[in-house]
């Protein structure tokens, strides 16, 4: 059976957590299919990077070392996992929906004809009946995603071609070491048989790369308001509440849209997925695309004038009431009783 | 100053953005005649950068693409409004259940046909599918240099390109050659309004099959103002290889469509109250998921 490739990606000489998230998921994958797992890794002094990725996993770690991918650039990359898949021909290919990934995936997709499923929020294994046609196809790829701006779900497959390829967002999976001591070998690529000069062609002149000062991610308490805020102004409750009692203020993508909040703040689908210890959802209504950045969140409070919001559904409290009610007596209380 | 050839391509969208409670029908599938359809946002971010490069070099011509069926000539209006010079509808049930792959094939196809472009600008991503895909795809298939997440263009010289892109942690500033494909972000300018002048040129370009249904009276008119003839492409105005279009040109398949139920918990409703509100929040401190 061929392999199973994750595309890794590079954060400051570190590989990426959305590239560790997808080695596990790739791992258990790999493990249901009988098929090894290996990792494509591409920059520049990667010396041990192999030691990043076998504890999650990886029998196989390529290696494509030279100065000029030390930042990425299209091109290149493209060349090298082109060429790579059509020696190795693996039968899936997963990356990271992040920059790197969606500006990549798709080219080499595009090279390959094999096609790509943007931002799955899972990934499963199956069967499939063409049964106008009367083929099976054993041990597919099911690519779940949110569709349709989240209202509906779809599971997309990729029957004759391959590598059946998917971009995941960072936090959608779950990153777990496999085996301390599980152990790899490392395969290093002649970069001059994968690009040519015409590869270089685009020149990254500058970067400021800055360490987010809004992390979501990590938060253990958020406070995520919906379209039904009303205002940006309405916002800064949520900011006093978070404040408050120590937490991060999250968006959905309609208040976003809507300018209430800053895009790093997009929890769903195709912003951050976050599991806090406490969620309150604030005038959210809970389209699929949001639930599916947040549904693993331990506690679900949602705070919202409509009875009927969908949210609600997976909230373990529900207020039903005024934002400009509710969010100053939280506070209020809140303060009464940690005196 | 060398003025420049540029397609921008556009997608005529459901509004997701505004879903209404009767958008799904009761057996879960899209009511898509509920949804308004819209420019999508991120292509008038791509125009307007268009519209930008043709200020700063006078000469340049603005040509916009879209896929899609009769009534997206709607985008192509939308855009010659705001300032583009001409638009390309590409129409055929042939086109008709592709995936980015065969879309991105298709528009290629039509990309080749306009001929001696310099820049191709694209929105990121359309709201409906949320992919980013088409654009990379677009210039894989033309063989040219792409750059995503376009913010800015900050200059041409020696025919290059130096654009800004807005990375997840922070902005790259990026050299390309021309001719190459520019996907436009959301955090670009806002596209600028219709032009009252451009309003009145173009109101009544309509493509062939539009003009079917519209009156006697205006037979002369399109005879006489051929500006307001808007191209319409099938199949056949382009050289393609036929396996590669639409659904059979379509790697990717959906095998379900579903509407989540959620799994309903066990909900407490807490009434907006100070006497509840205060005993919930004493609650959260108690078992300490606060403080």
């Amino acid at each position: 059976m061929n392999n199973l490739f994750v595309i890794c990606e590079l954060d400051e000489g570190k590989v990426a957590d959305v590239s560790l998230e997808l080695l596990t998921k790739g791992r258990s994958l790999a493990n249901q299919l009988h098929c090894s797992l290996e990792a494509l890794v591409m920059g520049h002094n990667l010396i041990g990077v192999e030691n990043q990725l076998y504890m999650y996993g990886a029998d196989k770690v390529w290696i494509a070392d030279d100065p000029r991918l030390d930042i990425y650039t299209t091109l290149p990359f493209t060349s090298i996992t082109v060429k790579l898949f059509r020696e190795e021909k693996p039968q899936i290919a997963l990356l990271g929906a992040s920059t790197f990934g969606r500006d990549l995936g798709p080219r080499v997709s595009s090279a390959l004809k094999s096609g790509l499923t943007a931002d799955c929020t899972s990934l499963e294994i199956g069967d499939h009946e063409n049964k106008r046609e009367g083929i099976e196809y054993k041990d597919l790829l099911y690519q779940i995603r949110p569709a349709f701006g989240g209202n509906i779900v779809a599971t997309i497959i990729n029957p004759d071609h391959r590598p059946q390829m998917a971009t995941v967002r960072e936090g959608v999976m779950k990153k777990e070491i496999y085996s301390d001591n599980h152990k790899g070998e490392v395969i290093r690529l002649d970069i001059s048989n994968y690009v040519n000069d015409d590869d270089f062609v685009v020149k990254v002149i500058e970067r400021h790369m800055e360490k987010s000062k809004i992390n979501i991610k990590n938060a253990s308490i958020i406070i995520a308001g919906g379209y039904g805020v009303g205002s940006k102004e309405n916002f800064q409750l949520l900011h006093q509440l978070a404040e408050t009692i120590g937490g991060e203020v999250g968006a959905s993508r309609a208040a976003i849209d809507a300018g209430y909040a800053e895009h790093n703040r997009q929890i769903g689908q195709t912003g951050v997925t976050v599991r806090p210890k406490l969620y309150i959802a604030c005038g959210i209504s809970g389209q699929i695309q949001h639930i599916a950045g947040m549904q693993d969140s331990s506690l679900i409070v949602s705070i919202n004038n409509d009875p009927g919001a969908p949210i609600n559904k997976i909230a373990d409290y529900v207020i039903t009431g005024e934002l400009e009610v509710v969010i100053p007596k939280m506070i209020r209380y809140y303060k009464q009783n940690t005196k | 100053m060398k003025s420049l050839k540029i397609v921008v391509l556009a997608k005529q969208v459901p509004d997701t953005r505004n879903v209404g409670k009767d958008a799904m029908k009761a057996d879960g599938t899209v009511n898509r005649a509920a949804l308004a359809a819209i420019f999508n946002p991120e292509d008038l971010n791509a125009l307007e950068q268009a519209l930008r490069l043709k200020e700063s070099f006078p000469g340049t011509t603005i040509t916009l693409l879209t896929m899609g069926p009769g009534r997206a000539a709607e985008v192509i209006r939308e855009g010659l409004y705001r300032g583009a010079d001409g638009g390309v509808l590409l129409t055929d049930r042939a086109f008709a259940g592709a995936d980015t792959l065969a879309t991105s094939y298709a528009l290629a196809c039509a990309i080749r046909k306009i001929k001696d472009f310099d820049i191709i600008i694209a929105g990121r991503q359309a709201i409906d599918g949320d992919t980013a895909q088409v654009g990379p795809q677009v210039a894989e298939k033309l063989s040219v240099p792409q750059v995503t997440y376009v913010e800015e263009i900050l200059g041409l010289k020696e025919n290059k390109l130096t654009v800004k892109r807005r990375l997840e942690r922070g902005v790259e500033t990026v050299e390309v050659p021309l001719p190459c494909v520019l996907t436009v972000n959301s955090s670009a300018p806002d596209c600028r309004p219709r032009n009252a002048k451009a309003l009145m040129k173009y109101k009544h370009a309509r493509t062939v099959t539009e003009r079917q249904d519209s009156s006697d009276d205006y037979i002369t008119l399109y005879n006489d103002r051929p500006y307001l003839d808007i191209p319409e492409w099938s199949v056949n105005d382009i050289e393609t290889d036929i396996e590669q279009l639409g659904l059979s040109g379509s790697p990717t398949k959906v095998k379900k469509i579903e509407n989540i139920v959620f799994q309903a918990k066990e909900t407490m409703v807490i009434r907006p109250d100070d006497e509840n509100i205060n005993s919930f929040m004493k609650e959260l401190i108690d078992n300490h998921t606060l403080g």
